[in-house]
């Protein structure tokens, strides 16, 4: 009650200025912009002539601004291609692995079935295994299914992170037994008790598996690096580093099609600062 | 909001539990024993088809001479596994990416302890803090790698042009691994800092008031207070960044225009055994690379289980 009053009293109250805190934040200021320098300068660079980018000696700023490099990029590449075959494989990675992953989550958390410490177990060991470690056998193995050069076959094998199981796994095992044992007995069966009751009290593990696992797909290059050579199926990482790479740098160009893969998230991030934070943060925390 | 309405819900069940306990018990285990697997099925489908069977097939390749076509493979028995060990180039890739794994992780953990302090300290703009420490993680690792190879590139780069110096980054054998290393500070250390920023607005504040009340200074506080409740989040950190260092790929190639870099001397072990599996066409010999990297990562990854649970029964 009396921190209610308090809290209602001083809404905000204003900190002073301490020279402690004014060297810090100068101190705040000088590393911010070492962190930003590289993404600036790729930006200023993406706005010069290509003649003007690979110049010696180099300098931050265009002497002459121009938009040619991000027109070419539009007009010449695969770019439009490569973003919607982003947004499609992440999308869709995303969706399956929130829907599989909170159901065996909550299966290894609040379900008996034959077995199942060991399956828990062997998923377990899966969070060692990735396409770094396994690419030669993984890609096979897509071959085998005939879904090299699809969308497929990039996506299916992002879709089974035993990491995100765990984490839901964790959350499952903390919701009180009680709330879904009073829905059992008002005769509500499995589904719907999950569907509800558990999973409207999961949302905020949820949107931290989905943020997570949106920023890990969207970013991925290994993967569709091995799984397709075929421009018109790449995704941007994949088509930027490859195809761009390929015939004589155009660093302009370069440039400007790294903050087009780039600026997506982070726009999303300005916005949604709060939530990624948290997620990636909860994501991360969920191993200890 | 969520509490809440645990303890609302919770209350109401509370008396209807004790009235039916037998009921539930009942319950629980047809409702259980009907749905566990179904809830389980999905998920198991696609990790025994992408996980469990890759694993499984990349064991039996490892006992093979298979190609990349996959007809007409033999068996070798232990070939691959002899030869392997006794190839100097492989043994090169591995030291490379654990030279690499050996100079980031102290960098990134140390770094991003020191930035996480300095962002939780100050008092104003946190947001934008936050923003510029964790805004590298948002870029694909090629982009990022893009970047830092054209900052590096001697001649055009602005990283000698901004410090004054001539040094070639990416040509020279002793300075290439140092600016796949720089690159990866950059552009990794957002996502530690972000575990350590949470680990510190976790800390609860009557600790600090408590020294300070008892006399404690800012050091005295940071040694006997904050490191120690960091303890657990540096295991964290540290064990991610090993198994994700050892893994490195992606601007390792990137930077060094997808070649081993100057004298070879940033291959890592992925890349190698890509090369083998994806170029030299030998399926078998990079499967069992595969499954050798697979046994150190496993070692890795129990060494830290080992670990922690070791420090819980030592009673902390």
């Amino acid at each position: 009650m009396t921190t209610a009053v308090q809290v209602r009293r001083s809404p905000r109250p204003r900190k002073p200025w301490t020279p402690g805190q004014v060297v810090l934040t100068l101190l705040g200021v000088a590393v911010s912009a070492v962190f930003v320098a590289p993404i600036a300068a790729a930006l200023f660079t993406s706005l010069k002539s290509e003649a003007e980018a690979a110049e010696i000696p180099p300098h931050w700023l265009p002497k002459v601004w121009t938009g040619q490099a991000w027109k070419a990029l539009w007009e010449t590449g695969n770019i439009t291609d490569w973003f919607i075959n982003s947004l499609v494989v992440s999308v869709c990675v995303t969706s399956v692995v929130l829907t599989v992953s909170a159901l065996a989550g909550y299966g290894f958390a609040r379900t008996e079935f034959r077995g199942k410490s060991v399956l828990m177990g062997i998923v377990m060991s899966g969070l060692m295994i990735s396409p770094a470690v396994l690419g030669v056998p993984l890609f096979t193995t897509v071959q085998q299914m005939g879904m090299v050069d699809t969308h497929w076959g990039m996506i299916l094998p992002q879709c089974a992170p035993a990491a995100m199981v765990y984490i839901l796994y964790k959350f499952f095992q903390g919701v009180p037994r009680e709330l879904e044992e009073a829905a059992f007995i008002d005769g509500a069966g499995r589904w719907r008790v999950f569907f509800t009751i558990v999973v409207p009290l999961a949302r905020p593990s949820l949107a931290a598996v989905g943020i997570f696992t949106f920023i890990a797909s969207w970013n991925n290059f290994l993967w569709p690096y091995m799984v397709t050579n075929n421009p018109d199926l790449m995704t941007m990482p994949n088509g930027i580093a490859t195809v761009m790479n390929s015939y004589g740098i155009q660093w302009a160009q370069l440039m400007a099609g790294g903050l087009m893969a780039g600026l997506p998230l982070i726009i999303v991030f300005v916005f949604f600062q709060r939530q990624i934070v948290a997620g990636v943060a909860h994501t991360g925390l969920a191993g200890q | 909001m969520t509490t809440s309405a645990h303890m609302t819900t919770g209350a109401v069940a509370a008396p209807a539990r004790a009235r039916t306990a037998t009921a539930v018990a009942t319950v629980r285990r047809r409702q259980g024993f009907q749905h566990g697997g179904w809830f389980v099925a999905p998920f198991l489908a696609l990790f025994v088809l992408f996980v469990i069977w890759p694993l499984l097939r990349g064991v039996w390749l490892s006992f093979t001479d298979a190609n990349i076509s996959g007809d007409g493979a033999s068996f070798v028995g232990l070939d691959n596994y002899r030869e392997a060990l006794n190839d100097r180039a492989m043994w090169d890739a591995l030291g490379h990416s654990a030279y690499f794994t050996l100079l980031v992780v102290p960098c990134i953990t140390v770094l991003a302890f020191l930035l996480a302090m300095l962002a939780h300290h100050i008092e104003r703009g946190k947001w934008l803090w936050r923003l510029c420490f964790f805004v590298p993680f948002l870029l694909p690792s090629t982009v990022a790698a893009n970047m830092f190879q054209w900052l590096f590139t001697q001649g055009i780069g602005l990283i000698n042009e901004t410090f004054g110096l001539d040094t070639p980054w990416l040509t020279d054998k002793s300075y290439a691994m140092l600016a796949i290393v720089i690159e990866t500070l950059w552009w990794t250390v957002g996502f530690s800092f972000l575990l350590y920023l949470a680990a510190l607005q976790g800390i609860p504040g009557h600790l600090y008031e408590a020294a300070k009340l008892d006399g404690a200074n800012a050091w005295h506080r940071m040694v006997h207070i904050t490191l120690p409740m960091l303890r657990n989040i540096t295991g964290l950190v540290i064990a991610l960044q090993i198994l994700a260092s050892l893994q490195l790929f992606d601007q390792a190639v990137v930077m060094m225009d997808f070649g081993p870099g100057p004298e070879v001397s940033t291959r890592s072990f992925v890349q190698y055994t890509l090369e083998q599996g994806f170029t030299s066409y030998r399926v078998g010999y990079a499967s069992a690379m595969s499954i050798i990297f697979f046994v150190i990562i496993a070692v890795v990854a129990l060494a830290r289980m080992w670990l922690l649970r070791n420090r819980e029964e030592s009673g902390r």
